[in-house]
């Protein structure tokens, strides 16, 4: 209890610290540590797979990503033209209208909530009998609902070939995409990359 | 980044570990938690620092965007051929019960084969493995490229 208050905090915080910096290169860092500490309360709450992909692709990958597309972008923010007072209001009563909505929630953990009744019992109780492996976890993902995960692999790769659409293969600039042919050769991401 | 030994060394150490649990966390993620989706990620991550670190030309010698546009692919091809071979097999779609003779299951009075479930799970994780890495270096490749282009021209 005294550990969730303590993350919940610190996640909030470190949004409030999001918004008001304009810094983008702090934004981003900050970014990250947000991921970081999600990850640590994803582990607290028993949900190590998920809080292993959010350290690696929240706090690592996407980091770097943002980062790179920094560097294409500029790293300040620029000042808001007004003071947003009606986003605020917007965002305060859907704020409000949720933390209402969480009163109808069951008990988180509850093992006679509405989702712990339904299949859960079953992969709990025979998935080691039926697939033989100890995580049922990854019986649920790899083996019940297999098609689901082809699904989300299939979604993985769709996402790449929008960023090639996008972006262009990544091949070194000399062996150019469409459109930057007339760079010339040139050594790309040497030390002098560095920021 | 490059000119900083810290970095450079401490990458240069840190890289091999990186690999090797993400390897871990491919193959062992029947046992503990893992999976092709996160084993994918951390590969993909330890490439990428070693990227950041020793420039996006000496990657690319390595591991060039032709093999990783290729290995997107080929592990949705993997987890499909999986399935298909369920098919051929007598089976449905991802029903990897029929991948191999039956083993001596687990369960007492039912007969389950986990052997071919196993095995399937086992292949059917390498494909998502595959493909996310590959996903995750092309994605970092195709904005490191552009960011190089780019920086070109505005120095032109």
């Amino acid at each position: 209890m005294l550990i969730d208050i303590a993350l919940l905090t610190l996640l909030a915080i470190i949004a409030i610290a999001i918004v008001r910096t304009r810094g983008l290169l702090a934004v981003v860092m900050l970014a990250g540590i947000y991921s970081f500490v999600s990850a640590g309360l994803l582990t607290w709450l028993d949900a190590v797979d998920v809080a292993l992909t959010e350290a690696a692709v929240g706090a690592g990958i996407t980091t770097v990503l943002l980062l790179l597309t920094m560097t294409l972008t500029g790293a300040r923010e620029a000042a808001p033209q007004s003071r947003p007072v009606l986003p605020l209001l917007v965002v305060l009563a859907t704020g409000a209208c949720l933390i209402y909505g969480t009163y109808d929630m069951p008990p988180l953990g509850d093992p006679q909530n509405p989702a712990q009744q339904h299949v859960a019992p079953r992969y709990l109780e025979q998935s080691y009998d039926e697939i033989g492996i100890p995580n049922a976890v990854a019986s649920v993902l790899a083996s019940y609902r297999g098609y689901d995960t082809l699904g989300e692999v299939a979604v993985v790769f769709v996402a790449a070939i929008g960023v090639f659409l996008l972006l262009g293969v990544g091949y070194r600039t000399r062996r150019s995409a469409p459109g930057t042919e007339n760079v010339p050769e040139h050594p790309v991401g040497d030390q002098e990359d560095a920021r | 980044m490059k000119s900083n030994p810290i970095v450079r060394e401490v990458t240069n150490f840190m890289m091999p570990p990186i690999l090797l649990f993400a390897l871990y966390v491919q193959f062992h993620g029947e046992y503990s938690p893992g999976g092709g989706f996160q084993a994918g990620v951390v590969f993909a991550a330890g490439i990428i620092a070693f990227a950041l670190v020793h420039g996006l030309e000496r990657t690319q010698r390595v591991i060039t965007p032709g093999v990783i546009r290729t290995l997107v692919s080929v592990g949705l091809l993997l987890y499909i051929a999986v399935g298909f071979a369920t098919m051929l097999l007598g089976g449905n779609f991802l029903e990897y019960d029929v991948l191999l003779a039956h083993g001596e299951g687990h369960g007492g009075e039912h007969e389950y084969n986990t052997h071919g479930q196993h095995l399937g799970i086992l292949v059917i994780e390498l494909g998502v493995g595959i493909t996310v890495t590959a996903v995750m270096i092309a994605i970092f490749y195709s904005f490191a490229a552009r960011r190089a282009a780019h920086r070109l021209g505005r120095e032109e």
